[in-house]
C-alpha cells in the first residue's frame, strides 16, 4: 500500500474506522435508526454501526455511529503554505533585536469589532503569557501596546499609525457567519486606502486562523491555536529584516 | 459534614471594609445621575417607540436636554413641565420633549414637589407594573415543584430569537433549569437598546425587550410540558445597565448579570458611569425580586486562578456591599466564582474544592454562582467533557446554588444543541451519584483544602485593606482587579455622566429608594 495514501486508522492499517456524532430532526425509531445508518453511508462509512440513538430535544435525535470510511488522501498532494520562520530562543530574539534594529520594536495588538475575547491577544502579549509562555511584554526588545476588546479597524490603525508600530497583532475568536474574514478584510482594505499597509507586519491570530486563511486576506502570517510567544516574535523579526525596516 | 476552617472574625473584618468602600462611592452615587438612568425613568413612566431612524425616543428625548444642559434635573421634571403645558399623556410628554418645541424657561420654574405630585399617578403606575410582573413570576414559580441546587443554567446564543426560542424548549427537555440568552457581544457599548424582534446578532442575540417577552413565552410553555419552572436570564450590564433592568422587570426575568465592577473591568466602562448605573439598575432589581449574577469569574480568565482567587472573594464582598447599598437582599445575591485553575497543575482538584467551600460557607444564604472551566478548554472535546465533570463533582460536593454547565465544545463554537444535551446528561448524572457525598466527607482540618481555604480568606482582607486605603477609584486604576487598569474620567460613556441639579427629581427612584 502507498504510504503516502492516508486511510483513518482504527485499530489495524486500512480499516478506514471512524466515529461520527450528529442529530436528526426526528424522534428515536427504528426508521430513524436506519435513517441515521443511510446518512452515514452517504458520507462514505460502509457497515455503519449506530452505537447510539437518543431523544435530545423533542423531535430531534442524537446519534454515535461507528464505520468504516472509504476515503482516502493523498498525502503527496498536499500544499499547505506554513509559518516558515524558524522559531528563536528568547535570548537570540532579544540580541537580534539589539544587533539589526538596535531600539524597541512595537508591537500593537487587539481584539476588533465586536469580538469580547481577549485569551489569546492576551497571552501573546501580555507580560504574564499562557502556561509558563511569557508574552511580548516581558522582552526587553519589544514596546506592546495591547488595545483590549471590541476595537474598531480605525481606532486601531489610528492608535499603531500614532505608536509607529512595527507589527500589529489582530486576534479574532468569534467566527459566526464569517464574521472574523469581514472584519480583518475591513483593516486590511483600510491600512491599503491609507497607503502604509506594506510598512507594517500584520498578524492575525485566533482559534479559527490559519495561515493560509490568513494570507487570503492580506496578512502576512496567521497564527492559530498552540502558538508560542517565540513563534510570533521570531516571525515578526524575519519579517521586519525582510521588509527592511530602519533603525528610526 | 464537609467543610473548611473560617475565621468569622476575618469575615466581619471583610464586611465591614467592603462597606466603607462602597459608602465612599455611595457618596458619589448619590450626587450624580446618567443618561443611561434618565432613560429607564422615561420608559418606566411608559415612553415606548423609535424614530424614524430607530432610535428609541428615550434617548432622543434625553440626549436633546442633555445637549441643551437641562438633565440635571432630571427627565421627570421635564416630563412633569411638558405635562403642565399641555401633553396628555407620558408618551405624548415624551414625543415633545424628542421632537417638539424645546421647553420654555418659564414652564421649568417648578419644584421637585411639582413634579412628584403631577407625575404621582404615573410614578404609582410605574411601580404597580414592576409589582405586577413580580408577583405574577412568583405565582406561576410557586405553582411548580421547587428545585434542588445546584441549578442547571445553559446558555443559547444563536443570533436568531426564534431559533433561541426553539434552543430554550429542547434545553428544557434537557433537564434545564435556566435557560440564558447570551447578548451579542458588542451590545455591552450600544448607549441604547435596539427596538422590536432580532434575528441578526453575532456571538449571541440582542436583549430587547420583544425578545424578552419571546424567550417568556418559550420558557413558560416549557415549563407546562415538563412540569418544571423553567427560569429566563439575561445580562443587565453595559452602558444600557439600568435599562435592561428594568426590562427585565417588567418582562418577568428571573435572573439577571448584573455586577458593580465588570462593565469596568471588561468593557471599558468609564467607572463613574458604571457605579451610577448598577446602583439606579439594582434599585429596580431589588424591587423586582431578581436574583442577580455578579461577574467575579472573569477576573481568573484573564488572571491567573492560584495567584488570584483571593481577588474573587474580595470583589464578592464588595458587589455584596454596593447590592446591599441598592436594597437587594442576600437571597438574590448570586455572587459569582469559577473553576478556572490550570488542569496540569497537582493537585488543581483540591484548590477548587478549597474555594468553593470556602465561597459556600462565607455566603451561606446567598444563591451563589458556579462557573465552568473555559480558559484552559481546548478542542478536544473529549478530555473538555472529563474537564466538565470534574467541575460538576466540585459543584455538587460544596452544594453550589446555581451552576452554568460547562461544555465540551466551549473553546470551538458557541454550544449546538446536541452540545447541551450532552453536558446536561453528563451533569445529571454527576449531581445524582453524588448527591449526598458533601454530607458525607469531612476535610482534614489542617490539610490542602483546608489551608487553602484559609489563605485565600487571609488574602481577601489584606487586598481589601489595600483597597480601602487607597479607594476603590485608585485600585482599579492599579489593576487590583484582573489585572485590568482604568482611570476615572476613561472609558465610555462618561459623557453621559452629570451631576444632580440642587432641585434633581427623580420620583419614581425615590420610590425605590423608600421601599414602600
Amino acid at each position: 500500500m502507498d504510504s503516502s495514501v492516508l486511510r483513518a486508522y482504527g485499530d489495524r492499517q486500512g480499516d478506514g474506522m471512524v466515529q461520527m456524532s450528529f442529530v436528526l430532526q426526528v424522534a428515536p425509531s427504528a426508521r430513524a435508526r436506519e435513517a441515521a445508518k443511510r446518512f452515514a453511508e452517504k458520507h462514505g462509512l460502509k457497515e455503519p454501526l449506530v452505537a447510539t440513538m437518543e431523544e435530545c430535544a423533542k423531535g430531534y435525535s442524537y446519534f454515535v455511529v461507528y464505520g468504516h470510511s472509504v476515503h482516502s488522501v493523498d498525502f503527496s498532494e498536499i500544499d499547505v503554505p506554513e509559518v516558515r520562520t524558524e522559531s528563536l530562543s528568547r535570548t537570540e530574539i532579544e540580541e537580534r533585536i539589539k544587533s539589526q534594529f538596535g531600539r524597541k520594536l512595537v508591537v500593537v495588538g487587539a481584539c476588533t469589532g465586536s469580538d469580547a475575547h481577549t485569551v489569546g491577544i492576551d497571552a501573546i502579549l501580555n507580560y504574564k503569557g499562557y502556561a509558563g509562555d511569557k508574552g511580548l511584554e516581558s522582552y526587553k526588545g519589544f514596546d506592546v501596546y495591547n488595545l483590549g476588546a471590541q476595537v474598531e479597524n480605525e481606532q486601531l490603525a489610528a492608535r499603531a499609525r500614532a505608536l509607529k508600530a512595527d507589527a500589529i497583532l489582530v486576534s479574532q475568536v468569534i467566527t459566526q457567519r464569517n464574521c472574523h474574514k469581514e472584519n480583518a478584510q475591513a483593516l486590511i482594505d483600510f491600512l491599503r486606502a491609507e497607503g502604509w499597509r506594506k510598512d507594517v507586519v500584520l498578524l492575525l491570530g485566533g482559534p479559527r486562523i490559519d495561515h493560509k486563511l490568513a494570507l487570503e486576506l492580506g496578512f502576512d502570517a496567521g497564527f492559530g491555536t498552540g502558538t508560542k510567544v517565540a513563534d510570533v516574535a521570531s516571525f515578526i523579526l524575519e519579517r521586519l529584516e525582510q521588509i527592511g525596516v530602519p533603525h528610526k | 459534614m464537609a467543610s473548611v476552617p473560617v475565621d468569622l472574625g476575618q469575615v466581619e473584618q471583610c464586611r465591614k471594609i467592603a462597606s466603607d468602600i462602597a459608602d465612599d462611592v455611595q457618596k458619589y452615587i448619590d450626587r450624580h445621575t446618567s443618561v443611561g438612568v434618565e432613560r429607564t425613568m422615561l420608559r418606566a413612566f411608559g415612553a415606548e417607540g423609535v424614530d424614524d431612524q430607530g432610535v428609541p425616543i428615550a434617548n432622543v428625548a434625553v440626549d436633546r436636554y442633555h445637549r441643551a444642559g437641562l438633565l440635571s434635573r432630571g427627565i421627570s421634571t421635564l416630563v412633569a413641565a411638558e405635562l403642565l403645558s399641555g401633553a396628555t399623556t407620558i408618551q405624548d410628554a415624551a414625543e415633545r420633549l424628542a421632537f417638539g418645541v424645546a421647553l420654555e424657561e418659564s414652564a421649568l420654574k417648578i419644584t421637585p414637589e411639582q413634579v412628584r405630585a403631577t407625575l404621582k399617578p404615573h410614578t404609582d403606575a410605574a411601580i404597580a407594573r414592576i409589582d405586577a410582573a413580580r408577583i405574577q413570576r412568583q405565582a406561576t414559580k410557586a405553582s411548580y415543584p421547587p428545585v434542588s441546587n445546584p441549578l442547571k443554567y445553559v446558555i443559547v446564543a444563536t443570533g436568531n430569537i426564534y431559533d433561541d426560542a426553539l434552543q430554550t424548549k429542547a434545553a428544557a427537555f434537557a433537564g434545564a433549569d435556566i435557560v440564558a440568552v447570551i447578548r451579542a457581544t458588542a451590545q455591552s457599548l450600544l448607549d441604547y437598546v435596539p427596538q422590536g424582534a432580532t434575528t441578526e446578532g453575532y456571538g449571541g442575540t440582542f436583549a430587547t425587550q420583544e425578545n424578552f417577552k419571546i424567550i417568556r413565552r418559550a420558557a413558560d410553555e416549557a415549563s407546562v410540558e415538563f412540569g418544571r419552572y423553567i427560569h429566563q436570564t439575561n445580562y443587565s450590564s453595559g452602558l444600557c445597565m439600568s435599562e435592561i433592568a428594568w426590562m427585565g422587570a417588567v418582562e418577568r426575568l428571573d435572573m439577571l448579570l448584573n455586577d458593580a465592577m465588570y462593565g469596568i473591568l471588561f468593557r471599558d466602562i468609564n467607572m463613574c458611569r458604571n457605579f451610577i448605573d448598577q446602583y439606579v439598575s439594582r434599585r429596580i432589581i431589588a424591587r423586582a425580586k431578581i436574583v442577580i449574577n455578579t461577574g467575579e469569574d472573569n477576573y481568573l480568565t484573564t488572571s491567573d486562578a492560584v495567584e488570584k482567587a483571593h481577588t474573587v472573594l474580595s470583589s464578592q464582598f464588595i458587589n455584596e456591599a454596593f447590592a446591599h447599598r441598592a436594597g437587594l437582599t442576600d437571597d438574590l445575591l448570586g455572587l459569582g466564582h469559577a473553576y478556572e485553575i490550570d488542569p496540569k497543575l497537582e493537585d488543581s482538584f483540591l484548590l477548587e474544592i478549597a474555594q468553593a467551600q470556602l465561597i459556600r460557607q462565607i455566603f451561606a444564604s446567598h444563591p451563589i454562582k458556579w462557573m465552568p472551566p473555559t480558559k484552559h478548554k481546548t478542542g478536544d472535546i473529549f478530555h473538555s467533557h472529563v474537564h466538565d465533570a470534574m467541575f460538576n463533582l466540585v459543584g455538587i460536593t460544596t452544594n453550589q446554588s446555581i451552576e452554568l454547565l460547562g461544555m465540551f465544545s466551549e473553546a470551538i463554537h458557541n454550544p449546538m444543541l446536541v452540545d447541551r444535551y450532552l453536558s446536561l446528561k453528563a451533569t445529571r448524572y454527576v449531581f445524582s451519584t453524588c448527591k449526598h457525598l458533601g454530607d458525607e466527607i469531612e476535610f482534614k482540618p489542617d490539610g490542602r483544602i483546608a489551608k487553602r481555604a484559609v489563605q485565600v480568606l487571609d488574602e481577601a482582607l489584606t487586598l481589601l485593606r489595600e483597597v480601602e486605603r487607597d479607594s476603590i477609584w485608585e485600585s482599579i486604576g492599579n489593576g487590583a482587579f484582573a489585572d485590568v487598569k482604568r482611570t476615572r474620567t476613561g472609558g465610555r460613556g462618561f459623557a453621559g455622566v452629570l451631576e444632580r441639579a440642587h432641585d434633581y427629581a427623580n420620583p419614581i427612584l425615590e420610590v425605590l429608594e423608600r421601599g414602600a
